[in-house]
Parts: structure tokens; sequence; C-alpha cells
């Protein structure tokens, strides 16, 4: 069923009694033309441009939980491309124009935002290097304009201004960014990917990856093995665990990061703010919630849930950017595990082993990757070569030296 | 999470900083390059590459706002349950024994 202001009249006058599933529950068929190996926003997303770009039909998804059950459920929902360096921008710039066209290309009302993400300073430093920042977007033709402190005042009023510890200089501002309703990315990716034959299997774990003579066949599953002569990982949080079922390391490092969401009050941050010197960030969301977060927890972790400190920090930041919250309450707060890649940088690329292809390293911004990650994650499956847009996110850069180190840390997954 | 300092006792993790997984090891750059591979090989290993173990997970910690000793911390990553805490000299002497 299409979705449109006329199905949504029907059903309304026949009581909502003729809504169908938004997607089939199908059993595996023994062997399909490609397989991703993850349900959640990247996965979903590369079997659906696998279909709609590349016309490769004959695709299963396999996912160990329920569809979306991952990170693309535990983010904090922001999209922006206001990035730095040449393998970064070209990339983000992409997806963010996916965003803008995605409602209508899946059908699906995902809440795309373009609220603008302002990216504050508080020193001589951070302004430089925002300034910076600003004119390498805009050589690329990504939107982005640097505002003094009556520029940020004149968006976000209620920012501390006058006795803050590090006083706010300006921001680095882009119009274009803002927010997407996040479990709805997965659900419309998966809706539209199964409109057009691809099989989503939930409930259905990965145990182990067949590979004979350097060639992928298949995976085994917790519901048989599934045959394919092209298999792509989209597991993120889990990269390392997957890739060595067939005997590949990773320059990963699995983390957690906490983000919380308050009472709902009425509308207060009208775009997306992040706070540069506590590593902070927020937005509201439509039902009036304060949508927040800050640094990941620093050490390795698996489990989806964080410890004390970093929560007291993040409180910490919140107050010292908006004193005006500081008696709101918390209402949930949750951890997703992170693939902290040892620069900072996701990798899309072929590997090793012919027909086995990844996608991993998304550190703390898979999300606002979702849309670009999948289209160019479909082409490399595809065309068995990276797109130019993807070029740059090779797994062999460790070896080779060409790091893409947007937070200048070098080989720390924990501080990037 | 706290963490049993051998020195301290037990102590919120706040107070220590991580560095990460306590099995790689440093290279030896004189070594001679293994046939069929690059020279920097060791040191690709070294520098990024990881088990990222979904368990147990023997881990660096260093006591920053404590006794400031570095230790090895046994760690579950699922559960992040810790079953020990060892002076990381100690543990580098019982692998390597007294340097010459």
């Amino acid at each position: 069923m299409r979705y449109s202001i006329f199905s949504l009249l029907s059903e309304a006058l026949r009581g909502n009694t003729g809504w169908q599933p938004a997607w089939r529950d199908p059993e595996p068929k023994a062997s399909y033309d490609a397989i991703i190996v993850g349900g959640g926003g990247h996965g979903l997303s590369t079997a659906y441009y696998l279909a709609k770009e590349h016309g490769l039909t004959n695709v299963a998804v396999v996912e160990k939980g329920y569809l979306g059950s991952g990170n693309v459920g535990r983010n904090t929902t922001i999209i922006r491309s206001n990035y730095l360096l040449p393998g970064n921008i070209p990339f983000y710039e992409h997806s963010l124009k996916l965003w803008e066209g995605l409602e209508q290309d899946i059908n699906y009302n995902a809440m795309v935002s373009q609220r603008g993400v302002l990216h504050l300073f508080e020193s001589d430093g951070t302004r430089d290097a925002a300034a910076r920042r600003g004119n390498a977007m805009r050589l690329e033709g990504v939107d982005a304009e640097l505002l003094d402190r009556e520029g940020v005042r004149r968006l976000a009023p209620m920012l501390d201004f006058d006795s803050a510890r590090f006083p706010v200089m300006g921001g680095l501002w882009q119009p274009r960014g803002g927010t997407v309703r996040h479990d709805a990315v997965a659900w419309g990716y998966a809706r539209a990917a199964d409109r057009r034959g691809v099989d989503l299997i939930q409930n259905c774990e990965v145990t182990g990856i067949r590979v004979e003579n350097g060639r992928v066949l298949g995976v085994e599953t917790t519901r048989g093995f599934i045959g394919a002569p092209k298999v792509g990982l989209a597991c993120a949080g889990n990269s390392s665990r997957v890739a060595a079922m067939a005997g590949l390391q990773l320059p990963i490092e699995s983390h957690v990061l906490q983000a919380f969401v308050s009472e709902g009050v009425k509308p207060l941050v009208d775009q997306v703010i992040i706070f540069g010197a506590g590593h902070f960030y927020i937005s509201q969301s439509d039902k009036g919630g304060l949508v927040f977060g800050g640094d990941i927890d620093r050490y390795n972790s698996y489990a989806q849930r964080g410890n004390l400190p970093v929560i007291h920090e993040v409180m910490e930041a919140a107050v010292a950017l908006m004193p005006s919250v500081s008696r709101l309450r918390v209402l949930r707060q949750w951890g997703g595990i992170m693939d902290m890649s040892m620069d900072g940088s996701p990798i899309i690329d072929k590997t090793p082993i012919a027909g086995l292809y990844i996608n991993c390293g998304w550190c703390i911004g898979g999300f606002k990757a979702t849309p670009a990650s999948g289209w160019c994650f479909a082409h490399t499956i595809a065309r068995d070569e990276p797109h130019r847009l993807n070029a740059a996110y090779r797994l062999d850069r460790f070896a080779t030296g060409d790091l893409i180190d947007e937070a200048g840390t070098g080989a720390t997954p924990n501080l990037h | 999470m706290r963490i049993p300092c051998p020195h301290c006792g037990e102590r919120g993790h706040e107070e220590f900083l991580y560095l990460g997984d306590a099995g790689v090891r440093r290279p030896d750059g004189m070594a001679e390059a293994k046939a069929g591979e690059p020279a920097s090989r060791p040191w690709m290993d070294y520098v990024y590459l990881r088990p990222n173990p979904a368990g147990v997970h023997r881990e660096l910690w260093q006591h920053v706002h404590g006794c400031r000793a570095w230790l090895v911390v046994t760690r579950d990553t699922r559960t992040h349950a810790i079953s020990g805490a060892e002076d990381a000299r100690t543990v580098a002497l019982a692998r390597d024994g007294a340097p010459a």
C-alpha cells in the first residue's frame, strides 16, 4: 500500500481496519544474490539502494534481533555535514542531500527536520578552527555561516552569555542540518526495501561466515546456512565480532555512548546546539523532551549501558551551557555500542576475502551517514569497487598511512 | 564501575585513565621483516589492530587521581564486572623476566 493523504483518509473512514503490515516476514531462502548482515539503518538502506540503484532484488537482510533494534534507535537523531577533511565532506554532504529527498523517495514520513545545527565556540582557538571548517565546507558547496556572539544570541537566547566559565563567542551555523525521527528511518527503509523484493529476516543471528579458497560462500545462521556470492557486513558496534568469523581483525574498539531525554517542556531549543567546550549536543524532540548527549564512556564495552561519571559530565555541560535546564528531570537514558575506529572515520570497502564487504567504524556519528552509507555500500557491493564518495574509507588505509583523522587525536579510539 | 587498586583499595573508575588492551606488544624495531609482508606490518598490528572481545578483556588503566600506578584490570566488556587488578609492572616482569 502506498502511503498518501488518500490512503490516510480512506483508512480513517474505514476505522483503520485496512492497514497492512509494513513488510513481510519471510522464511530465509537457501540462497540469495547478496546478503546484508545487520538489520539496522545502514544495513536496511544498503538493501534498499541495492534494489533501487543496482537492480539487485534477490537480497536478504539478516538481523539477530528485530529490525532497528540496535544503534539506529540509540542515537540523538542529528543530521549534519559540517566536516573538515576532503575524504569526509563530500560523503556527508551526499548523505544530507539524500536525507532531503528521503521521505518522497521511500514514501515514508521520517520527520526530517532541517532546523539547523549550531556548533558553538568559546575561545580564539576554537573560533579559528570553526572558521577553517566553515571555509572547507563552503569550498565543497556546503552551507556554513560563521556567527558572532550576537548572531548566536538571536538564535538561542537561553544560553548563558553572561556568567559562563566558557562564555559563548560565536558559532558555526549549518542551516540545512537538523534531526530525523530515527526509528522511522529503519522502518521506512525496511518497508521500501521489502516493496522492491528484499527479504528481511529477523531473529536470525549470524554464527559463522563460510569462506572457501578465499571466497565467501554464505553465512551460517541460527536458522540454517544461507548461501550468497556476496555478503556485506553492516553491524557497527559488533563489527569486530562478526568480522572475526571470517578471520579478520579490525582497527576498531567497541565503546558505549550514552544519551538522555528530559521530561517534555514547551519549545526551548529550536536548533541542534553543539557545545564544544564540554563536548555536549542538544536538541528538542517534537514531543518536547530535550534530547542530549556527550562523550563516550572511554573504556571498551559491549554492554548497552554506561556508568555514572559520564552522566555527571553530561549534566554539568548541560547546566554550564543552559542554566535554565538545571531543574529539568531526565526521563530516559540509554547506551549504544559504537565501533570506535582508530582514526575516527568509517570503513566502507571490500575485504581481502572475495565477495565479502564491510561497512563499519562509524564511531559516534553513524546515524547522519545512514543514507550515504547504504548508498555507497550498495555501490561497492554491486560493482565490486568503491564509489568515488567512499573511496577514502578504505580498510587498508591504516597500513598505508592514509588516515582520515578529523579530530587529530591519533590512534586513540576513546578520544575521537 | 569500581576498580580494586592493589595499592589504594576499591575506587570509582573516574579516578583512573583508560589506555586499552593490555595484550598488545610493542614490536622489536630491529627485527627482520617476515617473508611476504612489509616491515611495517608488526607496527600496523601494534598501533591499530585489536581483538576487541565481547567478554573477558585485560586492559591497562592508570590510577591518575590516586597512586598513579599502571594496572592491568581484568574486566568483562559485556557486564563491566571486574574480576581483578594487578600492577602492570608485576604482569610485565612475570611475562618478560627482569630487564638485563
